[in-house]
């Protein structure tokens, strides 16, 4: 978190006047909204929220137990911001970019203790900077002025403030800096660190929103698949407990082709974060081969940290998300889950004594919910680049039950559904995406970037597999009520191959070392194998064979290994050649 | 310290009076009725003037003569090693007639969150004894893992049984000096009789001397709910963060404390969420379940079995809803299963436990342990699905194969999860029961586990007749 730096304006401190949980109201207080104030003797940071006459209403940041009235409120004077500049990644914060690692030691303590605070990038590290202007260019807001090595994997690209003129450079220097020395000065007076600070509930500003025509790729063969999201789309994964929404979304921030990935648990387990601290620094990037950690940063607010902050936790990684897009790089931006983020509000507008809406809710919710999700996008940059932000956020329905307020307001917003379904996960069917119930708006502008990278008819393939899968949906139905062996024999065989699509395809070990990640080609070429299958097993049918003797042929059970073989290209190679020939020796 | 006469209002657990001084947040009253009797109550909210009090006692025989006194400080839990074996009330207080507590140190209830940084991923397998369990949805020390259940059903055995039962078999074979074994448990609002049971068990097995019990019974206040599981959690925190002890905290029953928290929001006049319930539950409960895990650089650790009783046997009932978004998992009771006589009734399905991929497999379970459980959940998912099947077509109408998982989701019930409150299975034990059964099934069904290991494993004997015949016809 930032701390004000500028106090030219002195501030008036107010009174506590009354406490309740994370409300404190505050009387005689000078501020405006949004302004950030330390509370109590202790100093707990909190954020001015609601302004009525005299008294100034504030959500405090931290545990209020033992704060009472009668105690001083001091303003900064400066809205809720987050630090940037390099340092962001490999890191883990809190709600409030209190780095947690620099708490620790601070505190002295494995416990949050309160009232300590820490700037969101270390003020004393020296980077190496190398300028990419020279004096006497001009340059205006946005535009990049030198580069420093933040990570193995990502340079960190210095910029002009956006909220600068900009002007001809009169000095640049080059060399070992901390953030906060001066690196590049302008005519007109202004000085460039690498060091910004951007208030929170404000988007940064970008230029014009263009149409996502690349996929994220995931690695993930439902989603790549099926449901593929863009690069600066948007997409919600809804689901009960116990359906895979954490390791799901997991599996995107480890294995997904962007640049950065800001992943924020909101409101979650502790273990799970502390999986994911661990995990990270050594699982391998699959683009690079670099430490996965080095491309991302990591918002923590698990479910016992005070509250407010969790309702603050999403603003902070958004803002991070676009101050990297701004360098042009492709950003995905993981918030496990948006429901808490969403009860928080809920929590704070009921200690305000709001008008309620659906199910307590404020009346905001959608408001809220949109304009956290419009921050996504793909980008024409000020700099003349282009970066975008992916979200993916994980809602949490009470009791699994969709038509509550906060998956409805999501699906309005998002164009990727990727629906979760306790049934599957009972089965140990992971991940437990329903196919019948999940959808993707994005599949018809990311067909060319298909056809060209993948395969010619990627989507004619994926066109079949959805028709399998929708007509086994309607057998199942009749298979309920007579058994399986009545059906006639073609829709037999097409149970059988719909068994594969599920089974071998669209169920993926996220625990296996080799089917954890599946580039696309080898989602498209096991799709394709399955295809092999159904043709030739579709043939012999016609020629007269029983049902029952293509699908015992020996090779069929090896489609199921196709996701664990390392060697797959051979593999799918062998396993169609035999495919072929033990059919074929049927008839 | 001020005394007040000032109560203004009294309105079920509350209790409003003015003051001329600033009071914080939380603090602890206390309050002495005209009969002489001294309540203890916290701070719930505190304005320039006025205070509302939450009375743990409940509020009978306060009246407006009532003096109140503001005790400065939070609540805070007396704690030392000596509580090992000791019965406490509700709100902390000896009820065993034993010696007076001399706390080595005083903690704050509330408890800071642990830092996720500071954290240590839990890994390590807590062998319960329990196929169901074990072989199913391990146990690791540091999770939090409930015990879905309803009225009626012997949760209480399970939980007595794993207390009884639970080691961790690495430390066991190495001989190693492991850390101490604690149990703490903490009662709200359950029957006198239950209580008994508990204890008896405790007392006959010997486990009392190590353990902690916090005992709020059905007739105590319902307030003081809302203090005990805190109780239990600082003195379990301080156990195993400060002296070492590997500590098991049983909570019993959540539904309790949850209804507990349901009454002050009503007596407050909150905008109350879904059902009723307290929209800040989820906080709430978060803050008691997240107290639990490993710390880098310490010994000890906290694992976590809450028992709750869902109502109407709902699992969408906002308790066990949000308690299943916070804790690793849960552990389902099934009233079907009870009412064939399985013992415990675990119905594997809808549980789970999120912690166990790391914390099984070579060197801590076994190499086949990830593929014989995922073929063990798949084959009784499908054995389930034809019971409905076969309700309407019969047993005669279905393909060889559909019958053998027939066969073997009946067998699985009867065999695997069935195996009586007294019986103390090794992992092996489980694990081979786990594959006399996938050996029913023909070796080409079993596409979960890899080749190598059902070479090993696979019983031809049990299997070949079935197996020469599926692929004959």
């Amino acid at each position: 978190m930032s701390q004000a730096q500028d106090t030219e304006t002195v501030q008036e401190d107010g009174i506590i006047n009354s406490v309740s949980g994370p409300v404190v109201t505050a009387a005689d207080l000078d501020a405006r909204m949004n302004d950030v104030v330390y509370v109590g003797d202790e100093g707990l940071m909190g954020e001015v929220i609601e302004i009525e006459g005299n008294l100034t209403t504030i959500q405090v940041y931290e545990e209020t137990s033992g704060v009472g009235p009668g105690e001083p409120v001091e303003n900064t004077g400066e809205p809720l911001s987050v630090d940037l500049g390099p340092g962001m990644l490999d890191s883990i914060y809190d709600g409030v970019q209190r780095p947690l690692d620099v708490l620790e030691q601070k505190m002295g303590s494995a416990f949050l203790d309160r009232g300590v605070d820490a700037p969101g990038i270390d003020l004393e590290k020296t980077w190496e900077f190398t300028p990419e202007v020279s004096e006497g260019e001009t340059v205006e807001p946005g535009d990049v002025v030198g580069t420093v090595p933040e990570t193995v994997t990502i340079e960190h690209k210095v910029m002009v403030p956006p909220d600068y003129e900009g002007g001809e450079v009169v000095s640049v220097e080059e060399g070992s800096f901390s953030v906060e020395e001066t690196v590049v000065e302008l005519s007109t007076g202004e000085e460039i660190s690498m060091h910004q600070e951007w208030p929170v509930r404000e988007a940064r500003p970008a230029g014009e929103k263009m149409t996502p025509t690349d996929p994220l790729v995931t690695g993930q063969r439902i989603q790549d698949g099926l449901f593929p999201l863009a690069k600066g789309g948007t997409a919600a994964i809804p689901g009960p407990f116990g359906s895979g929404k954490t390791v799901t979304q997991q599996q995107l921030a480890k294995w997904s082709d962007a640049d950065i990935v800001v992943y924020i648990g909101c409101g979650e387990r502790g273990n799970e974060m502390t999986e994911v601290i661990e995990d990270f620094p050594e699982l391998p990037d699959p683009q690079t081969g670099n430490p996965l950690m080095a491309r991302t940063c990591l918002i923590a607010n698990t479910s016992n940290m005070p509250v407010a902050a969790r309702e603050s936790c999403i603003y902070t990684g958004i803002t991070i998300a676009e101050y990297y897009r701004d360098m042009g790089y492709d950003v995905a931006l993981m918030a496990d889950s948006t429901s808490r983020w969403a009860e928080a509000m809920r929590e704070i507008s009921s200690r305000l004594e709001e008008m309620p809406g659906e199910e307590g809710y404020p009346a905001y919710l959608a408001a809220s919910l949109s304009e956290f999700y419009e921050r996504a996008g793909l980008f024409q940059l000020f700099n003349g680049g282009v970066g975008s932000i992916s979200v993916v956020g994980a809602v949490s329905p009470p009791g699994g039950d969709f038509s509550e307020p906060v998956t409805q307001n999501t699906l309005r917003i998002v164009k990727t559904f990727w629906a979760l379904d306790s049934d599957l996960a009972e089965k140990r069917h992971f991940p437990s995406i329903n196919w019948n119930e999940s959808y993707s708006l994005y599949s018809q502008q990311l067909d060319p970037w298909y056809r060209e990278n993948v395969a010619q008819d990627y989507p004619e393939v994926r066109q079949w597999a959805v028709d399998v899968l929708d007509e086994e949906a309607e057998l199942q139905e009749i298979v309920q009520l007579v058994g399986k062996d009545a059906l006639p024999e073609d829709q037999q065989l097409t149970l059988e191959v719909s068994r594969y699509i599920r089974e071998a395809w669209l169920q993926q070990d996220a625990f296996n070392d080799t089917d954890t990640y599946c580039e696309p080609e080898k989602t498209y070429r096991m799709l394709q194998a399955i295809k092999t299958f159904n043709d030739e097993a579709f043939n012999a049918l016609e020629a007269g064979v029983p049902v029952e003797e293509i699908s015992n042929i020996d090779a069929a059970p090896q489609l199921n290994r196709m996701g664990v073989a390392e060697e797959w290209n051979e593999f799918i190679d062998d396993l169609e050649n035999s495919i072929e020939e033990q059919i074929r020796e049927l008839y | 310290m001020k005394e007040y006469q000032t109560i203004t209002e009294i309105s079920g657990p509350l209790v409003f009076a003015e003051v001329d001084e600033p009071i914080g947040y939380d603090e602890i009253v206390e309050i002495e009725t005209p009969q002489g009797d001294t309540l203890r109550g916290q701070v719930l909210e505190s304005s320039d003037g006025l205070v509302s009090i939450q009375v743990f006692e409940g509020t009978g025989g306060i009246d407006r003569n009532a003096s109140v006194r503001f005790l400065g400080e939070t609540m805070k839990m007396p704690v030392t090693e000596d509580l090992l074996g000791r019965v406490l009330d509700g709100s902390g207080n000896p009820i065993d007639g034993g010696p007076d507590i001399v706390p080595e140190e005083r903690q704050d209830i509330v408890g800071a969150a642990i830092n996720p940084y500071s954290r240590e991923y839990p890994e390590e397998f807590i062998q319960t004894g329990v196929s169901a369990i074990d072989g199913m949805n391990t146990l690791v020390r540091g999770q939090k893992l409930p015990i879905f259940s309803g009225s009626g059903l012997p949760h209480n055995d399970l939980a007595l049984q794993i207390a009884r039962q639970a080691t961790v078999p690495e430390e066991e074979e190495g001989g190693e000096e492991g850390s101490e074994f604690a149990v703490i448990f903490g009662a709200m609002g359950i029957t006198a009789e239950e209580a008994n049971e508990f204890m008896d068990d405790f007392e006959r097995t010997g486990a009392l001397e190590r353990s902690v019990v916090f005992m709020n019974l059905a007739d105590d206040p319902a307030v003081e709910r809302t203090v005990t599981p805190r109780m239990a959690l600082t003195t379990a925190e301080y156990l195993a963060f400060e002296k070492d002890y590997h500590v098991l905290v049983i909570l019993t029953d959540m539904t309790n404390y949850c209804e507990a928290l349901r009454e002050i929001g009503a007596a407050r006049e909150e905008v109350p969420g879904r059902r009723g319930y307290p929209g800040y539950m989820y906080t709430d409960l978060a803050q008691l379940y997240e107290r639990a895990g490993r710390i880098e650089g310490r010994d000890g650790s906290v694992t976590q079995i809450p028992i709750l009783t869902m109502p109407g046997d709902d699992d969408t009932h906002p308790i066990p809803d949000l308690t299943g978004y916070i804790t690793e998992g849960q552990i389902m009771m099934d009233r079907d299963l009870n009412s064939q006589g399985i013992e415990p009734p675990i119905n594997v399905s809808p549980s789970l436990s999120r912690l166990m991929d790391d914390g099984i497999g070579e060197g801590l379970t076994r190499g086949d342990h990830a593929d014989v459980k995922d073929q063990l959940f798949a084959a009784y998912a499908e054995g389930k699905d034809l019971r409905d099947l076969v309700n309407i077509v019969g047993r005669e109408a279905l393909s060889e194969t559909d019958n053998k998982y027939l066969d073997f989701a009946d067998r699985f019930e009867e065999e695997f999860v069935q195996q009586g409150n007294d019986t103390n299975r090794t992992i092996d034990e489980t694990l081979e029961i786990g594959w006399d059964l996938l050996s029913m099934l023909p070796k080409e069904q079993l596409n979960r586990i890899d080749e190598d290991l059902i070479e090993e494993h696979y019983r031809e004997d049990e299997g070949e007749s079935e197996t020469v015949e599926a692929t004959a016809d």
